[in-house]
């Protein structure tokens, strides 16, 4: 339970007031207190009294969580509870080892050859989809694997991974801003195209962009099964790949790398390993979203040539939402030629992803899923935008399965087309 | 403890993925808003009131208690499994049964979430006023057996006052109807009067039927500061005085304005001693009026400022003020008792004032906020339980608060019941005879004592 000491004050904190039943997408799922913020506390404060011990249903009560944090943001006494579900995730982790899938999301996110650039690719040219991908590879343990081939909806993989395509350093003009672009998985192996908007978004606006080659997954899924010694080794190789160049800012286009980098490396591994804490502190401090950072610079969605006409609607998602950047994107949207965008009911609900949870609750997750595609199917959007890879990945699987044709765009993409 | 006989005739009853014994679910059944913690024997999530039914007729052959559980928002301990036995959620029967537009009634089942049955009423341009602060997780079935009031209490009233007919099942099993459809009825007894507010101890609610009205057409907020407390309270009285009923009548004492202002910055005037905030609903023209008639009348009161909101985020803005509040108590100490007096209008100051003297004298910080339009009072009693002491001493200021409103002619519970927290101090409300009439009631229901035992009186 050592663990759980780290958050001994915060455990503390929970009147049991109830407030986060409202909140919390778990719950309204299964509708079952373990599987709400304020069961999940309750657990966790038991657990470290020494009342339960880390059985099979202390480790499903703790796996019905999304650490999606809508119960933090809404919760009248800020307790942590996407903190304390990880770190009783440590807990379970350390007494009872870890899962053999998480054990190989551990093994092979930490594979640097895998990970790092034209590996994966050479190992797996070709129309591929992730069926036909290698037991070995990232990708079948980073996602899914015990649905594929029934009614999951899986993206194809990019032919050559985003960081295969271009050098580390691409210069920009003197005096404008420098910045680091951490990728992602996503990113770097199935949503190319939202790399390649960042890249000529950034450009546009003269910075100069450096794409490590050696950075590292951001080590969500690791994280999301309590495997902390992974995520340190991640974090550590991470850091050490942002470091490298002084740039002004540490940019993702991705909520949940965005949300490592910025919460989840402080809160997890600066607090466990007070010798990183300075460095990724410095780090946090210069992590900014892509749409933040845009409009933080200034970025008019302009030009002449803006393309057809686009009817949308904007997901928010969880790990941009508890950042508190949920109008930066809508304004840049909203301000590009072309583009309509009505609001859906509940766009600020989580989709159901939430890292490895939809592994183990896919029928939760689904249901999940369910409500957000009906949402956004009722706005009659032709595209739903939004700011994170992973939840491009849920949103189309939950609207293919219901056969709606609705596309599903990054905000940069919809950005970018007023480049052209 | 339960036989497995009995769990494996429970699992009979409702199916087994229903019926929940591992320590876990016991540890999240065990508590609600009072932090109090009582573990249960089993848990139990029946889909329909012959479910429920069943597993109080087995209750009684088989000699063990059921507690009905709604989301375990109480602030008394309505819920909690005090001795053990088995607790009863409703969250399964969560159907909106109908909403009747040419009649203004909806039929719904307990389990329903207040707000959800709100929204799902204004749809339909109709209105369900009670609004409990709980409203956003808070279920139907909990509001009526609590009788759940809030701040548009001033002008439509409580939970009890839109309850047209209930279906219960009572203790012993069978299931009954009371009430109806019809607004008028005289035909026996009113046990749907009986029912609400009686916290689980009398049957257990499966349908409700709620009176609706419909929706107001505009609304206005306004924030009025005041340089003390009496001139808060006295603008209360000559509102209503001057025949204008508002919608609500929230109360901010100084202490609370501090709280607030320490984290979050309200600028507020340096005079700034106790700020109401008020609703007024209805037709747009009138409620000009009678914006306009409320700052005439107030003004000579001691009023600071008057602030009118132009439009809804300006009235959000006004009434994050009241919103802020509950976040910004913990500074002052982390755990706190709320308890929920009520008085006469009129004796609001008074009141305050027997407060701030209670305060003085057990050293213990006291924050009042609450709903001035009808007297009651959220008397925030903050401690820290850490200290050593703190809470006994919190324990003899909060019975010295209930002396004091029952000695101006209120009540020491307005909307939060008695459940367990509030059963010692109930002789000093009610009288012997009182009591023992309540208790007869539930010994003529539950002869067995099997429904929600021990729970506001004595067991
Ligand atoms: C932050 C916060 C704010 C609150 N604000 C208010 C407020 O403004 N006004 C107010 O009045 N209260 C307020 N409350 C108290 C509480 O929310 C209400 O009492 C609410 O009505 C309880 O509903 P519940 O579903 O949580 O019931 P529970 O807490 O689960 O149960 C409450 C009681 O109802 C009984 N019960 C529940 N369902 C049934 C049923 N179907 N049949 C028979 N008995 C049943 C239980 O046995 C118990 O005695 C607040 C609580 C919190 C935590
Ligand atoms: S986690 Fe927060 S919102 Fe949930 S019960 Fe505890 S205090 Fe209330
Ligand atoms: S992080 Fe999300 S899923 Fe997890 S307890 Fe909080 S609200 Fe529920």
């Amino acid at each position: 339970m050592d663990p759980l000491k780290r958050v001994e004050n915060e455990l503390k904190k929970c009147v049991k007031c109830g407030a986060c039943r409202a909140h919390c997408p778990a719950f309204a799922a299964l509708q079952r207190e373990p599987a709400v913020a304020r069961g999940k506390v309750a657990l966790a404060q038991h657990l470290l009294k020494g009342d339960i011990t880390l059985d099979d249903q202390t480790y499903t009560a703790m796996s019905k969580c999304l650490l999606c944090g809508s119960c933090v943001e809404k919760c009248p006494n800020d307790v942590p509870t996407d903190e304390i579900v990880m770190i009783a995730r440590e807990a379970l982790a350390q007494q009872r080892g870890l899962t053999t899938f998480h054990q190989a999301v551990g093994r092979v996110i930490r594979n640097r050859r895998l990970m790092s650039f034209g590996a994966l690719a050479a190992a797996i040219l070709g129309p591929l989809f992730f069926r036909k991908v290698p037991a070995t590879s990232g990708l079948r343990l980073r996602f899914p694997l015990p649905f594929i081939g029934t009614k999951r909806h899986i993206p194809q993989l990019a032919r050559t991974p985003f960081l295969a395509r271009h050098p580390e350093v691409i210069p920009g003009e003197p005096g404008k801003p420098r910045i680091v672009y951490f990728v992602g998985c996503m990113t770097n192996f199935v949503y190319t195209e939202v790399g390649e908007a960042a890249l000529a978004l950034f450009r546009h606006l003269g910075c100069t962009v450096i794409i490590p080659k050696d950075q590292q997954c951001c080590g969500l899924p690791a994280m999301s099964g309590g495997d902390l010694a992974t995520v340190r080794e991640l974090a550590e190789k991470n850091l050490a790949a942002l470091e490298k160049y002084d740039a002004d800012y540490v940019m993702t286009a991705c909520a949940t790398c965005g949300g490592a980098l910025h919460k989840f490396y402080p809160a997890l591994i600066g607090k466990k390993h007070p010798e990183l804490a300075e460095r990724i502190g410095a780090i946090a401090a210069k992590t900014v979203d892509a749409a933040q950072l845009l409009q933080q610079l200034g970025f008019r969605p302009g030009g002449t040539a803006a393309g057809d006409e686009l009817t949308i609607t904007y997901h928010d998602p969880c790990h941009l939402r508890t950042r508190n950047i949920t109008r930066q994107p809508r304004e840049l949207l909203t301000a590009a030629p072309g583009v309509a965008l009505t609001e859906m009911e509940g766009a600020d609900k989580c989709c159901g992803l939430g890292g490895t949870f939809n592994v183990y609750h896919y029928e939760t997750s689904l249901k999940i899923n369910e409500a957000k595609s009906a949402a956004i199917e009722r706005t009659g959007a032709a595209a739903v935008v939004t700011g994170c890879p992973g939840c491009m990945m849920q949103l189309s699987d939950g609207l293919k399965q219901r056969g709606a044709r609705t596309r599903v765009m990054h905000t940069l993409e919809v950005l970018a087309r007023s480049l052209r | 403890m339960l036989t497995s006989s009995i769990i494996d005739q429970l699992k009979a009853i409702i199916g087994p993925e229903n019926v929940a014994t591992d320590r876990q679910d016991l540890l999240c059944y065990g508590y609600d808003a009072t932090q109090m913690e009582f573990l249960p024997d089993a848990v139990l999530h029946p889909g329909s009131p012959e479910e429920i039914a069943a597993i109080l007729k087995l209750a009684n052959r088989e000699n063990f208690p059921v507690f009905p559980r709604g989301a375990g928002s109480g602030f008394t301990g309505g819920a909690l499994p005090k001795g053990g036995g088995v607790v009863l959620v409703t969250t399964r029967l969560n159907r909106i049964l109908r909403i009747d537009t040419e009649n203004l009634i909806a039929e719904v089942e307990p389990g329903v979430v207040t707000e959800q049955f709100q929204q799902a009423v204004e749809r339909l341009g109709l209105f369900y006023p009670p609004d409990p602060a709980s409203l956003k997780f808070s279920t139907l079935g909990g509001n009526v057996a609590e009788n759940a009031g809030g701040p548009r209490a001033v002008k439509y009233g409580v939970t009890r006052d839109f309850v047209m007919g209930l279906e219960v099942v009572l203790p012993t099993g069978e299931i009954i109807r009371t009430g109806g459809e019809t607004y008028k009825g005289v035909v026996g007894y009113d046990l749907t009067r009986l029912l609400v507010g009686s916290e689980g101890t009398l049957g257990v609610i499966t349908k409700i039927i709620f009176k609706l009205l419909p929706f107001p057409e505009a609304k206005k907020t306004m924030l009025t500061i005041f340089d003390s407390i009496d001139g808060a309270a006295r603008a209360v009285s000559t509102i209503v005085g001057n025949k204008i009923i508002p919608t609500t009548l929230e109360f901010m004492d100084h202490a609370t304005l501090q709280c607030v202002d320490r984290r979050f910055t309200l600028g507020l005037p340096a005079t700034a001693r106790a700020v109401l905030l008020i609703e007024v609903d209805g037709d747009p023209e009138l409620i000009e009026k009678q914006t306009a008639k409320i700052h005439e009348v107030v003004k000579p009161l001691g009023l600071v400022e008057f602030k009118v909101a132009k439009d809804a985020a300006e009235a959000e803005a006004l009434w994050k003020v009241r919103r802020l509040v509950s976040p910004s108590l913990r500074d002052v100490n982390p755990n706190k008792y709320n308890e929920d007096i009520v008085v006469p209008r009129s004796k609001v100051p008074d009141v305050i004032r027997s407060i701030e003297r209670i305060q003085q004298r057990y050293d213990i910080p006291i924050v009042n906020f609450g709903h001035a339009g009808d007297g009651n009072i959220h008397v925030n009693v903050m401690i820290d339980k850490e200290i050593p002491g703190m809470e006994e001493k919190a324990h003899q200021a909060i019975e010295e608060v209930f002396r004091a409103a029952l000695e101006l002619g209120g009540t020491m519970s307005g909307e939060h019941g008695v459940g367990l927290a509030k059963q010692p101090f109930i002789p000093l409300e009610l009288s012997p005879v009182q009591i023992a009439t309540m208790q007869s009631i539930k010994k003529a229901l539950d002869p067995h004592n099997i429904l929600n035992p021990g729970k506001m009186f004595p067991a």
